[in-house]
């Protein structure tokens, strides 16, 4: 099954973002506290992409499909037209202590998308000139309704 | 959405956090962090019984101030999480770089041990 969500580039609409990523997830055999990273992975990147790839402009907007596979994993995709992307094969983890010391109240997100996540992709569609993120997680999830 | 309260009780602070704290919110914890650890209290308790989510802009909050916190010699202690926003601290080690706690009464005793 998939699932398709759009939102607005302003940091108000995480919250939205977080709700439909529940309320799908909801409908799954998967526990609260892998839910909740789940969660947190998606919000993480989307915010990530609002505040640096679009600067928080609200006219601009990012699309959301989740696509859930009996037993097997959740696929997160993020449609992304903003013209920097990030590369998570460059990505070099930060320090934690570092950032301590540095009293920085940032840096630790896509971090914490590496570590509850298995695996991260990410293209670049030119002929809609569109970044795609693609987080995979795998999981012996089922649905608890019946089709 | 959050709300976050911010109570003097003579040398503590209790900041008590309702809702969940992103990079939209994170901004109301770290006024009440800052205002805490600016005023002349030297314990800062901070109740997240019903903090419902966190994600890293609360976590870089508190770990902005964890320097700070041992240069004015004060002392904070986080109590009443949920299992799942305690996972969240420990995906990236900050379980054992802040004091986490089950109840009010230990945070209050771990306050006490400056």
């Amino acid at each position: 099954m998939s699932y398709n969500y759009k939102v607005s580039c302003c940091k108000d609409e995480l919250q939205g973002v977080r709700d439909f990523v529940r309320q799908t997830l909801q409908n799954y055999t998967i526990s609260d506290i892998e839910m909740h990273q789940l969660v947190l992975a998606v919000d993480e990147v989307c915010s990530n992409l609002m505040i640096h790839s679009h600067q928080c402009n609200s006219s601009h907007s990012l699309e959301l499909k989740i696509q859930i596979d009996d037993n097997q994993g959740v696929t997160f995709e993020i449609y992304d037209s903003g013209k920097k992307g990030f590369n998570f094969k460059q990505y070099k983890e930060p320090c934690i202590k570092q950032i301590i010391k540095d009293r920085r109240k940032g840096g630790v997100g896509l971090l914490l998308v590496r570590r509850i996540m298995d695996q991260i992709d990410h293209d670049f569609h030119p002929k809609s000139r569109q970044n795609i993120y693609r987080l995979y997680k795998k999981l012996s999830v089922q649905p608890t309704f019946r089709t | 959405m959050v709300d976050v309260r911010t109570d003097f009780e003579g040398d503590s602070c209790i900041i008590t956090i309702n809702g969940e704290v992103d990079a939209s919110s994170s901004i109301y914890l770290d006024e009440a962090l800052e205002k805490a650890i600016n005023s002349d209290v030297v314990r800062i308790l901070v109740d997240c019984q019903h903090l419902n989510y966190i994600s890293s802009a609360g976590l870089g909050v508190f770990m902005s101030y964890i320097q700070e916190l041992e240069t004015k010699h004060k002392k904070m202690v986080l109590y009443r999480m949920s299992d799942r926003v305690y996972k969240v601290f420990e995906i990236l080690g900050l379980h054992q770089l802040l004091t986490i706690v089950e109840t009010e009464e230990q945070a209050k005793t771990e306050a006490d041990e400056l």
